[in-house]
């Protein structure tokens, strides 16, 4: 990584997320135990761990796609509640990738991009489109934007997904184990996007096992599991030194094969 | 080195062009018409072809000698006019006592021509049929226009035909004028505001967490109170139209007005029904399953007889309501049932990921379903949209049973008018209903796989 790079990648101390004892159950598995977080503003953090660990319900939790029991969880100074207003707000600044990548094959990948800048922000449809044009020439795929979602190839689908999200300029980005379903061939493609992402500064929490990525631009990974938290440490000292056994375990299956 | 297998190719295999039997002529009739009957390398395979052939040719046989019958009782052996205006006996054999040969047997179109007005309007007065003229040409031409998405404005002009042109049909159907207070009207639209100012403030919280979840339905109900009240106060304008009431309509013109109604009706009905029984909120789930089982549950027949004899019974005395407008709301109610499992079907197909994509991205649960779960759901289940649609259609000579004299009734009584007794009368009357019906039917049919090839492009994966 260059040096303008590093700097462009600074964290601030403006807190962005704080979760406290939070817990959450799937009838009565108890899936998140509590959870403790603080993030910054422009921290790019890598949260892995074996299946069925709870990384996924960790992040759905923060955009109210899963609901928590109990704990306190703040996006941006707001309280993630009951309230429907409060969560619509939360959504409106933390945008979401998932593994299958989630567009919809009825509109168009510029369709796709201004559906929500138009009906949730309330943007006119011609700077809806300046902005999704703009995004989709970020990720390098504005030629397609008037094709379908079914017409292009995984790993351009996950570009559109991350370029819709970024179309409603969220403050912070959450990745659900993005190249997960991908050909092997089309996973260096999403990566350089999102490495791309962080260069910019954007916060984001990647759930992932390309710990190529978290090298390059995780400042903190998280381990996780049975629903805990049980290690964080800067990417350098997570590989090379691992404190729990737990976390060796995992580091040996993944990455020596 | 070491040296490579035999089985590694050294160099590209050739491209060979295709055999007889994929491509061109040969591969579609191989493909087409002989797959099941040109197999004879084994004895087994020999028989079934040959079987093969033997039931082919039947079956042309049965086709052809069947159209040929068709062809020639409808066309070929047809009587077609009747100059002399001899009505009966226009189609009468010698032995009958009329001057066609014995043994003819051929459809009567003087009967059908002389009854068609009967067939089409029923007892409408024949001086005021110009207002039917009227409805049915806007009607034709505004559904063609919205249904044809080459059409500039089709959007608006489908806009227009389920908001204005209803209103228009009713008004010129009826004349009009119905004595409507304009106390009652104002109360009800009052009514209807006052909901949805609850509605309102129930979504902007100040009414409780959990009523902000249901104060949408306020809105909802008090919309359609405020339309149904501004359709009353339109219709009692008094246009200057002789009245005509809905006991002297008939034929054709009954079985559009109650196929559309319910057509018009059951679509968004049964969407919000459907989504109703999938809703989080159980009060909504349990109301909305309720409502569907029960007129899933009950034959259309015991609906119209329920809305025609018995409602009437349980209404206070003077309280009256039109005899069509009942049988109406009966088969919209059940249409809407049927409908909504329909919906419902199209709904659990759509992956869990498209809600939560929508979700994330900060859509309301209505802007989710109305731009991304509905557009998809109905795609799915448009045949078993446009299959409802056609069983309604068809299922609209039921009211003949309630004393509503559709297409088929219409037909059945101009049946038993003696001046045109004949043995072909009946066949020649039931065979043109059936070639109506079947138009509108195949019709709907056509239009569906229309769609569905079109908004099919669009799922390519």
């Amino acid at each position: 990584m260059s040096a303008s790079n590093a700097k462009k990648m600074q964290v601030t101390d403006e807190v962005i997320i704080s979760m406290s004892q939070v817990n959450k159950w799937f009838g009565t598995f108890h899936v998140l135990r509590d959870i403790n977080l603080t993030v910054n503003k422009g921290e790019r953090i890598v949260i892995c761990g074996p299946s069925g660990s709870g990384k996924s319900t960790l992040i759905r939790c923060l955009n109210r796609l899963e609901e928590h029991q109990s704990g306190d969880i703040n996006v941006q100074g707001i309280t993630l509640n009951n309230d429907l207003k409060n969560i619509d707000e939360i959504r409106r600044e933390v945008g979401m990738v998932f593994q299958h990548f989630n567009l919809f094959p009825h509109l168009t990948i510029l369709e796709n991009c201004t559906l929500a800048p138009i009906w949730v922000r309330r943007m006119p449809k011609a700077d809806a489109e300046a902005i999704a044009m703009k995004y989709l020439e970020r990720v390098k795929i504005p030629e397609q934007a008037h094709k379908y979602p079914g017409q292009l190839s995984g790993g351009q689908q996950q570009r559109v997904a991350i370029a819709r999200s970024l179309c409603m300029e969220p403050q912070l980005m959450l990745f659900d184990e993005p190249t997960s379903a991908l050909d092997p061939e089309m996973i260096k493609e999403v990566l350089d996007t999102m490495v791309a992402l962080a260069e910019d500064g954007m916060s984001m929490i990647c759930v992932t096992h390309e710990m190529g990525f978290a090298r390059k631009v995780a400042n903190r990974v998280i381990f996780m599991d049975e629903g805990q938290i049980i290690e964080e440490k800067d990417p350098e000292e997570f590989f090379n030194n691992p404190e729990n056994d737990r976390t060796k375990l995992f580091l040996s299956q993944i990455l020596d094969h | 080195m070491t040296t490579p297998h035999k089985y590694v190719r050294t160099e590209d295999a050739p491209l060979l062009p295709p055999p007889a039997t994929e491509a061109g002529i040969t591969g579609w009739l191989w493909q087409n018409i002989f797959a099941s009957m040109a197999d004879y390398q084994s004895i087994g395979a020999a028989i079934r072809s040959l079987f093969m052939i033997t039931f082919s040719l039947l079956l042309v046989y049965v086709f052809i000698n069947q159209t040929f019958g068709l062809i020639d009782f409808a066309i070929l052996s047809a009587v077609w006019s009747d100059p002399d205006g001899l009505k009966r006996e226009a189609c009468w054999t010698v032995q009958q006592g009329g001057a066609l040969p014995d043994g003819w047997h051929g459809a009567c179109w003087p009967f059908v021509w002389a009854k068609q007005k009967f067939a089409w309007f029923g007892p409408y007065p024949s001086e005021e049929l110009w207002r039917v003229y009227i409805a049915l040409a806007v009607g034709t031409v505004g559904l063609i226009w919205a249904l044809l998405d080459r059409m500039p404005y089709h959007r608006q002009v489908g806009v227009l035909m389920l908001t204005i042109y209803p209103l228009l049909a009713f008004i010129l159907l009826t004349g009009g004028n119905n004595e409507a207070s304009l106390t009652s009207i104002g109360v009800w639209i009052f009514g209807g505001l006052a909901m949805i100012s609850v509605g309102r403030m129930g979504a902007a919280g100040y009414l409780g967490a959990v009523f902000a979840e249901i104060s949408s339905v306020f809105s909802i109900v008090g919309w359609g109170i405020i339309a149904l009240n501004v359709v009353r106060g339109i219709a009692s304008v008094d246009f200057n139209l002789t009245p005509v009431g809905t006991g002297d309509w008939g034929g054709l013109l009954i079985t559009l007005v109650v196929a559309l109604t319910g057509i018009v009706a059951s679509l968004p009905l049964g969407i919000i029904l459907a989504l109703g029984r999938r809703s989080q909120m159980p009060v909504v789930s349990i109301l909305c399953t309720i409502f569907i089982e029960f007129w899933r549950g009950v034959p259309l027949i015991t609906v119209l007889f329920m809305a025609s004899v018995m409602l009437p019974l349980f209404l206070p005395a003077g309280v009256n309501f039109d005899n069509l407008l009942r049988a109406l709301i009966g088969v919209m109610l059940f249409s809407a049932a049927y409908m909504a499992e329909v919906v419902r079907g199209g709904l659990q197909g759509i992956d869990k990921g498209q809600y939560e994509g929508a979700q994330a991205m900060g859509l309301s649960y209505w802007q989710t379903m109305r731009l991304i779960i509905l557009p998809q759901a109905l795609t799915h289940v448009i045949p078993g949209i446009v299959n409802t649609f056609i069983g309604l259609f068809k299922d609209t000579t039921l009211v003949s049973i309630v004393g509503i004299f559709d297409l088929l009734g219409a037909g059945q009584s101009a049946v038993a008018d003696a001046a045109w007794s004949t043995p072909v009368q009946a066949i020649t009357m039931y065979l043109y209903i059936g070639v109506i019906f079947f138009i509108f039917c195949f019709g709907m049919s056509r239009y569906s796989i229309f769609m569905e090839n079109k908004l099919s492009k669009s799922r390519r994966h």
